[in-house]
């Protein structure tokens, strides 16, 4: 599999959740949508070193892991409060820090 | 010459420790039994010390008369460097010796005066303080070092003309002194600063007097602001003197002064303070010596205060006010001999002034003190019975001032009149000739009003206390003969060259003659002019003249509405109210608040609380940003 064609599928990738963060409504929705990003550039790095032999992208995707799984379960706790508070989970309806 | 002569500091620490040990312990543990007395022995030991270096000076040779020491260096930068370091030559000898004299004399004498006063330790504290910074001015080896005396002195004067601080009046009255000084200072320092300046671009960086008169002339042939470096640094500088010295333009401030205790009146504003500005001169006469022009203003300026102190203290009825006038008429004199050239002749003045002067202040103080602080002369009179010996004392010191032979004032006023005559204007020696006559006229005027006519009050007066009498008597006995030892010693010590020069005018004895017959002609106006009947008769037909001479010419008004006002004009509505209020406070410090405020308020619409529009901007400018790098 050439390098490039990985590349073009993390961009893809990216791209899509990336789209799909900016219109869906759904905070539950957009917390996944900010999964597949952090994956897309886990296959950016990944191909990153296939291809150089070097192994400190392999250490980077293990921390995104990490924060991945931290962010989803604080994003989580946050948006089961939300939704206790506000009984809604539209993202259009959060606007609580407007300056 | 010895410049290790250890000796010198112990003129000026014995006063030094009087002012702490009464400043800081004297209420509560000294009190009036002790602080007065520890106070005048503070100063007898300093005039003893002055006494031993001055036999160790006489004991050199005449050419290489002159004791240093150093103390430690005070401030050093780079190649600048000033040492606190004291200088003992026949100036500052004659200096020490009036100053420690004197104050000892009159310290004696305030223990009687300020008897009683809640203020006793304190009055002491700041006397002690006075003639320690005095001191300092008198024996500093070099310029800046006179200038820490002269700002000291400048500091305790002012302290003790508000001494009686309750009353708003008195301490106003040191506040003037304060501010007028401060306007004579600003031109001394800029002299300085001008001098040292100069020197240091050609490589003279020491600062003592010794120096500085070796190196002077290279500042001959500069020139600043179109005037020879000399001259106008010699006017800065006297400017300086003239603040301090209660010189025209600058006089205002010391009749307000005599709302001070009569003796720091005596001390300070007649015997030494004031006529600072004279020693100032004389030890900068190499200085002078390369301005002509600038010797000149002083002999005009000298002249001219003479005549006008003289004039307005004809007409003063307050007893105090005559003495303060007729101080700022005889520094007058001093200035006229150093500007005529013979700083010798000056100082001289200034030592016999010191202590008839001081003996009339004294007096005029055991009449008030008499008086139970009645100053009003008219309300005086015939107090030649109840207060006898205050009166024989005033008497001489009023013959002394007047130039009677053979007492204090005859020599040396005769002296800086000879000089005065030798330097060739006429108009000048008129001038002191009848200011002469007007300075008999209205001593004679203050003896006749408060001793002699019939009695203008209803209560019983008394004689002061031995306490009091007995330094008068003694300043009493120096100015009778001081002017005669003066003459025979002074002179020659001060300078070996130029005593030999006096004498020498063919015309002495014609001037001597004259300014005799002067002051007894003044004299005897003054016991014409007093008869009641006449004196009332000419109040009215000169009454335009009497009320301008009574309203002292009106300087303080025309001061007031010329410089004042407008300067609180200014400083009311241009630096605080545009400078401070609108510019500083308004513009910088609460418009920079105003502005991030008013920016936040715009700003702050663009955090809309929507998480959305915020990702969809990082990922725009996360687009730029890939567009701009690729």
């Amino acid at each position: 599999m050439p390098f490039e064609h990985l590349l073009v599928l993390s961009f893809v990738l990216f791209t899509l959740a990336a789209a799909g963060f900016l219109t869906h409504k759904n905070i539950i929705v957009l917390l996944m949508f900010a999964e597949l990003m952090l994956n897309a550039a886990n296959i950016a790095l990944v191909a990153f070193s296939k291809f150089s032999g070097a192994l400190e992208p392999q250490v980077f995707v293990l921390m995104v892991f990490a924060v991945a799984a931290a962010e989803a379960g604080v994003g989580l706790a946050i948006v089961i409060l939300l939704a206790r508070s506000l009984k809604t989970l539209n993202i259009d309806t959060v606007k609580n820090l407007r300056g | 010459m010895n410049d290790f002569y250890p000796l010198l500091k112990w003129i000026i620490l014995p006063p030094l420790a009087g002012f702490i040990l009464n400043g800081l312990l004297g209420r509560k543990f000294l009190g009036e039994k002790w602080g007065g007395w520890l106070g005048a022995a503070a100063i007898l030991a300093a005039f003893i010390a002055s006494c031993l270096c001055l036999s160790d000076l006489l004991s050199l040779p005449v050419e290489s008369r002159l004791l240093r020491d150093t103390l430690f260096n005070w401030i050093s930068a780079g190649n600048f460097s000033i040492d606190f370091a004291l200088r003992f030559d026949p100036l500052s000898a004659v200096m020490a010796m009036v100053v420690t004299g004197v104050s000892f004399l009159i310290h004696v004498y305030s223990i009687g005066y300020m008897r009683g006063d809640k203020g006793f330790n304190r009055y002491f504290a700041y006397l002690n303080l006075f003639v320690s910074f005095m001191l300092i001015l008198v024996l500093a080896d070099n310029p800046i070092l006179m200038f820490v005396g002269w700002e000291g002195v400048g500091l305790c004067s002012y302290l003790l003309i508000g001494f009686w601080y309750e009353d708003e009046k008195n301490a106003a009255a040191g506040k003037k002194a304060f501010i007028t000084n401060r306007v004579g200072d600003a031109g001394f320092l800029i002299g300085l600063m001008l001098m040292f300046g100069l020197l240091a671009s050609q490589g003279i960086f020491a600062t003592d007097f010794a120096t500085l008169a070796r190196n002077v002339n290279l500042l001959d042939g500069k020139i600043v602001l179109g005037f020879g470096a000399p001259t106008i640094i010699g006017l800065l500088m006297f400017f300086g003197a003239t603040g301090k010295s209660a010189q025209f333009p600058l006089y205002v401030w010391l009749p307000d002064a005599m709302a001070g205790p009569t003796p720091v009146s005596a001390l300070i504003h007649a015997a030494t303070m004031v006529t600072a500005g004279v020693y100032m001169l004389a030890r900068m006469s190499f200085l002078y010596a390369l301005a002509p022009r600038a010797l000149e203003a002083v002999l005009v300026v000298g002249c001219f205060t003479a005549f006008l102190g003289a004039v307005i203290a004809t007409l003063q009825s307050d007893i105090k006010k005559v003495l303060a006038y007729s101080t700022i008429s005889q520094i007058g004199y001093m200035f006229m001999a150093v500007g005529a050239g013979s700083y010798a002749a000056g100082v001289f003045h200034l030592t016999t002034h010191a202590f008839f002067k001081a003996l009339l202040f004294l007096a005029a103080g055991s009449v008030i003190h008499g008086m139970s602080g009645e100053q009003d002369m008219f309300k005086m009179g015939g107090l030649s019975k109840e207060m006898r010996l205050t009166f024989v004392l005033t008497a001489a010191g009023c013959l002394a001032i007047s130039g009677i032979p053979p007492l204090a004032g005859f020599y040396s006023k005769d002296l800086v009149l000879e000089h005065v005559h030798a330097h060739g204007i006429p108009i000048l020696w008129l001038t002191g000739l009848a200011t002469a006559g007007l300075t008999a006229y209205y001593i004679t005027r203050l003896l006749i009003l408060t001793f002699l006519g019939k009695k203008n009050f209803a209560t019983h007066a008394h004689e002061s206390p031995l306490i009091m009498t007995i330094p008068m008597v003694v300043l009493a006995a120096l100015a009778l003969t001081g002017g005669w030892l003066g003459s025979k010693y002074l002179l020659t010590f001060l300078d070996p060259a130029a005593a030999t020069l006096s004498g020498a005018d063919p015309e002495a004895h014609r001037l001597m003659l004259i300014s005799v017959v002067t002051a007894l002609a003044g004299i005897a106006s003054g016991f014409f002019f007093t008869i009641p009947v006449l004196s009332e008769a000419l109040a009215l037909k000169f009454r335009f003249a009497r009320e301008v001479i009574r309203n002292k010419f009106y300087v303080d008004e025309i001061y007031e509405f010329a410089i004042i006002r407008p300067l609180k004009w200014t400083a009311d509505s241009v630096f605080f109210g545009f400078v401070d209020s609108d510019m500083i406070d308004g513009l910088m410090v609460n418009g920079a608040a105003k502005l991030t405020y008013r920016a936040g308020l715009i700003i702050r619409k663009v955090q809309t609380g929507n998480a959305q529009l915020y990702a969809l901007a990082f990922t725009g400018g996360l687009i730029l940003l890939l567009y701009w790098i690729m």
